[in-house]
Order: structure tokens, then C-alpha cells, then sequence
């Protein structure tokens, strides 16, 4: 089930660090968002403050609110484990488990908490996500073969079924595409597109055509100065956004005047 | 600008490239010269062994003792005690060597992984003739009621068959100062390799919902097997050839045998040479150096196994 993102006044700290600050934002259900702006403006850090993988850091900690339809993420009693399962993320650099086969891959997600599933579930689960994620025809008479041996769009498109083979309320995507190939790039983003009838997908993307693309809704974020903290400089739909943006600064970052 | 003038670098380049290829090449030759020379050891050792122990493979029978006719029905309860004992001390330190390991990486906060791995090295500086004093007085009297207690109720069990041994130096007490002193090598090497799991394939893991533990066994233990193998195989090799901690703590003789808390238990081969060495007649020499070899070649045999498995794990990854 997609669930929507309401984020309030959140600041992102590594140890004394602030790296974010005072963001707030709504991540509508169903639909993309897209993040663009200057490369070390927390982004990144942003992304995995939604799905509480910026804690695994040694002394990384938030401030603000993340509500995910309702619940409020960083509530003492929420598990960040279980946080994880239902908000999923996939990574700049494709990372299949390498001791393991494609068909393994995919359910890895499913196989943890030594969940069983009988076979015929297992192999349901594979080929669904599979082909949600555009792969199966490429792969389907390979399963058995480890997951490393496929090309880098292929592996990114096999973490995308692990991700989406465990259902996840959100997909958090971060520069997915950085490490493809055109054609590859293409292929995840046609994917995007057809994932987002059932997921509410989160894309960082340094790539503005692509956010164009993409996206529903866009954020860009900056930076006030080097060493400050980014911060949240405009929210709006990607329509508004790459044709009459609110601010100057944004208006600067999309016509490639600076960053 | 002038476009030929590319082909020839200019002056200050081309000496410094000279130097560098000389520091290269000294480089190199050393890095060669060490490796020959490691190889050179081997092979010498090797051939002393070659040349002193074929004579001791048939020698007059009584130098075999215990009415054995032939070496190797002399030498083989020898290998199977070295053997027996060992495989005791690695069931022994794996698990823990392990555990700290994990402890060490992915556990403990900072300040207290660094004392803890610091501890356990410093266990690899004790000389061994300490852990056969301590293994010998200390540790057999502090064990004594265990023993006593698996000779009363696990006697069905025949590592425990007994009878126990009064005063507790045991094959198990042996087992467990070996497996302490092997337990640093494996620990170390282990702890290095979690360490250096791809950061890519823990995040990975924790992004699809993983607790720490199926992180350890989704991504580190998967990336960490063939190194952990190797630190295991060390850990074996030393505890093959260890002499101090099996002759100073329990008596031992020449016997095919399970009990491990008995009076005496099977003899290691190292211990069989340092328990004789010294009033070793020519004959009798040769009878131990061969058993020095025959312990030698298993100890090759052993790694080149471990060898042979980390390289089939490395391929498999490859693929
Ligand atoms: N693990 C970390 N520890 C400390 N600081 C970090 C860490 N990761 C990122 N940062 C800092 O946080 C800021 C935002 O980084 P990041 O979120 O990666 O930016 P982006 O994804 O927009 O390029 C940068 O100043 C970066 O140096
Ligand atoms: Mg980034």
C-alpha cells in the first residue's frame, strides 16, 4: 500500500555536524518526487533520513518530524528495522549480494526474519517482481546464475526487484542512474514510470532532464554557503518548477547558471 | 607552439622518471630477494628433514618402542594425537575467535573495540612455555571439578570416558591452552576481513529491513568466508606444530584413543620429538626427525587445502 510523506522541520545531523536544516515537505502517494540541486547539499542525507538509514552512521541523528501517512517515523517505539522493510531503497552503485543467484537475490528481502515460503510462493514472489522490474525476460532462463554476472543497468534493475519484491509502502531511489549506461538509464526510468502506479517513489537525481522526466513533484536544494547547512529552497510540481520557479535561486540552478 | 616538441619530454621529466624506475627496480629486486629467500629456507628445511628422516624410516624396530614393528605404525597414533588435539583447540577457539571477531567489528562501541583488540593481540606476544606453566599448575587445578563432574555424568559421552584424572592435566586442559593461544591469529585475521566488507553490501542489507545479525550473515559472513578460512588454517597450522602447551601439561604416550580427561591421552608429534630429543641415540634421531617430516608434510597438505578452498571461493565471487 503507497503511503504519502509529511516531513516538518527536519535537521539532519553527523555528530556535531548539521548537514540539513529545517526542511519540510509533502511526498503525495503514488506519485514521483524528485530531488536535484548542487552535489553535497544533503540530498543523500535527506533520502536516508526518510527510511532511518541515516542513524547507521556513528553519531548520526535527526531533529523534526517525519510522519509517514500518519505514523510518526522517528517515535521512540517505531522499530528502524521494520521501518526499513516497508520503505525500501535502492542505491547509486547496483549492490546484489554477491555469493547469491538472481532468484536469491530477489527474495532476499522476503527470506529475512527466517520467513519460509513454500516453493510455488517463492516462485510467484520471483517472477513478479521480476518483471516489475523489467528483467524477467532478460533473466528468465538464467535464475540460478549469481546476480554479479549481469550487466551494471541489469544489477540495478535486479536491486530494484529485491526491493519491490517485499512490497514496500515507498521506494526511495538514490542517483539510481549515475552508474548506467544511457540505454540502461532509459530502461530504469521507464520503470519508474510504470512503478508508480502502485509506489510512492523519493528520486535524488543530479540529472535535471531526468527529474523533468520523471517526476510529478520536484525539490532542489542548496546550499546558503559552503560549510553551512543545505537546506530546502523550493517544493513545487515539476511542471511549475522547470517552467516558472517561486524562487531566483531555483530559476539559476535549472537554467545551469551556477552548481 | 610548436606540435612536435611533444614527442621528447622535457629535461627535468625524463631524470625524474630515471630515478623512479631505479627505486622501482630496487624495489622489485628486494621484494624478489625476500620471496627466494623464504622459498630457499623452505627448501632447506625440507631437504634437512628429507636427508635425516629417510634413514629413520627403517631403523632396528625397538628404537620404535612400544613393540611397533614399522615408522609408520610408530608414527600414526603420533598423527592422530597431533591431529585429535588440534581439532580440539580449533572447536574450541573458532566460535569464540569468531564471536570476538564480530564483537570487535560490527558490535562494540569504538572505545571499547579498541581495548578488546589490542587484549586479544597482546595474547599472541605470551611466549608458549607461559601458556604451558599456566596451562600445567594454574588452569588444571581450576579445572579439576569439571573434569570430575564429565567423568561422573558424561562418561557415555568417550571424549569423557575417564576415569578422570586426579589431578587435571588433561588432553582437555591441553586443548583449551591451545585453543587460547591460537585464538589471536584467528580473531585477528577474522576482524580484518568483516572489517572490510563493502560498505555497498552492508547498506544493501540494512536497506531491505535487516537486523544486525542477518547483516552479518547477508553481507559480512558471505565476503568474510574464504579470509576467515585462512585465519582458521593458520590458527590450525599453529597448533600443529605447537610443542610447550601439549608436553608441560598432560602426560601423554603413543595411543590410538578419545578419552581427552584420563591420567594419559594421545601423544602429538611435537611432543613426541621434545619428550625424547634429548637422550635420542643416532637411530632414535632419525626415527624423530622423520616423524618431523611426516608432521611437516601434513602441515603442507593442510594449507594447501586451505589454499585450494579460499581460491574456489574467490572464483565463485568472480563469476
Ligand atoms: N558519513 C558522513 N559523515 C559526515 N558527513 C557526511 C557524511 N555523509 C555526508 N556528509 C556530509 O553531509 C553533507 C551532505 O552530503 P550528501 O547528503 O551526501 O549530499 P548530496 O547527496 O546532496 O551530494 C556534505 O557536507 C557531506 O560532506
Ligand atoms: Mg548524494
Amino acid at each position: 500500500m503507497a503511503k504519502s510523506i509529511d516531513v516538518q522541520d527536519l535537521d539532519i545531523f553527523y555528530g556535531d555536524f548539521k548537514a540539513v536544516e529545517g526542511v519540510s515537505m509533502t511526498i503525495k502517494a503514488k506519485s514521483v518526487t524528485a530531488f536535484i540541486g548542487p552535489s553535497g547539499c544533503g540530498k543523500s542525507t535527506f533520502l536516508r533520513s526518510l527510511n532511518r538509514m541515516h542513524e547507521v552512521i556513528p553519531g548520526a541523528r535527526v531533529e523534526g518530524k517525519v510522519m509517514v501517512d500518519g505514523m510518526s517515523l522517528y517515535d521512540p517505539i517505531v522499530d528502524p528495522v521494520e521501518v526499513r522493510r516497508r520503505i525500501g531503497m535502492v542505491f547509486q552503485r547496483p549492490n546484489p549480494f554477491p555469493t547469491m543467484s538472481i532468484y536469491e537475490n530477489v527474495l532476499a528481502g522476503n527470506r529475512l526474519n527466517n520467513k519460509r515460503m513454500p516453493k510455488s510462493e517463492a516462485d510467484d514472489v520471483v517472477e513478479k517482481s521480476l518483471r516489475g522490474a523489467n528483467l524477467w525476460n532478460e533473466v528468465k532462463d538464467r535464475l540460478g546464475k549469481p546476480g554479479m554476472g549481469l550487466s551494471g543497468g541489469q544489477q540495478q534493475r535486479l536491486c530494484i526487484a529485491r526491493a519491490i519484491a517485499v512490497e514496500p509502502e515507498v521506494l526511495l531511489m538514490d542517483e539510481p542512474c549515475s552508474a548506467l549506461d544511457p540505454i540502461s538509464t532509459a530502461a530504469v526510468e521507464d520503470l519508474i514510470h510504470d512503478l508508480k502506479s502502485s509506489y510512492t517513489i523519493v528520486i535524488v537525481t543530479h540529472n535535471m532532464q531526468q527529474a523533468a522526466r520523471v517526476s510529478d513533484d520536484t525539490g532542489f536544494f542548496n546550499l546558503k554557503a559552503a560549510g553551512k547547512p543545505g537546506h530546502l529552497v523550493e517544493f513545487n510540481p515539476t511542471k511549475q518548477m522547470f517552467t516558472n520557479p517561486d524562487s531566483p535561486d531555483t530559476e539559476a540552478y535549472i537554467s545551469g547558471r551556477f552548481g | 607552439m610548436s606540435t612536435g616538441s611533444s614527442l621528447t619530454p622535457p629535461p627535468a621529466v625524463s631524470a625524474r622518471r630515471g630515478r623512479l624506475a631505479l627505486g622501482d627496480r630496487v624495489f622489485a629486486a628486494s621484494a624478489r630477494g625476500a620471496g627466494l629467500l623464504i622459498l630457499l629456507a623452505l627448501a632447506g628445511v625440507f631437504v634437512f628433514l628429507l636427508i635425516q628422516g629417510i634413514p629413520g624410516l627403517s631403523v632396528d624396530p625397538k628404537e620404535y618402542g612400544q613393540g611397533f614393528e614399522t615408522f609408520w605404525q610408530y608414527v600414526g597414533p603420533l598423527l592422530f594425537g597431533t591431529i585429535f588435539i588440534s581439532l580440539l583447540a580449533l572447536i574450541v577457539a573458532v566460535p569464540f575467535a569468531l564471536a570476538v571477531a564480530l564483537f570487535i567489528s560490527h558490535y562494540a562501541p569504538r572505545r571499547l573495540a579498541t581495548p578488546v583488540a589490542y587484549v586479544i593481540d597482546l595474547l599472541a606476544a605470551v611466549p608458549s612455555v607461559v601458556f604451558g606453566l599456566w596451562g600445567g599448575r594454574a588452569l588444571s587445578q581450576a579445572l579439576k571439578p569439571v573434569i570430575n563432574w564429565l567423568g561422573d555424568y558424561l562418561n557415555w559421552i568417550p571424549l569423557f570416558k575417564g576415569p578422570a584424572s586426579p589431578n587435571g592435566q588433561t588432553a582437555l586442559t591441553a586443548a583449551l591452552v591451545l585453543g587460547v593461544m591460537i585464538l589471536p591469529i584467528i580473531t585477528a585475521i577474522s576482524r580484518e576481513v568483516f572489517a572490510q566488507t563493502p560498505r555497498l553490501n552492508e547498506e544493501a542489507a540494512i536497506g531491505l529491513g535487516a537486523t544486525r545479525w542477518e547483516v552479518i550473515r547477508l553481507a559480512v559472513l558471505p565476503y568474510a568466508k574464504s579470509g576467515v578460512i585462512a585465519g582458521i588454517m593458520l590458527g590450525l597450522g599453529r597448533a600443529l606444530g605447537e610443542t610447550m602447551a601439549v608436553t608441560m601439561v598432560y602426560s601423554s604416550s603413543p595411543k590410538y584413543m578419545l578419552n581427552i580427561i584420563g591420567d594419559t591421552s594421545p601423544q602429538t608429534i611435537a611432543a613426541n620429538i621434545a619428550n625424547n630429543y634429548a637422550e635420542a641415540s643416532a637411530d632414535k634421531q632419525h626415527v624423530l626427525i622423520a616423524a618431523g617430516l611426516v608432521l611437516f608434510a601434513f602441515t603442507f597438505v593442510v594449507n594447501f587445502i586451505a589454499r585450494w578452498a579460499i581460491g574456489r571461493g574467490e572464483r565463485k565471487l568472480a563469476r
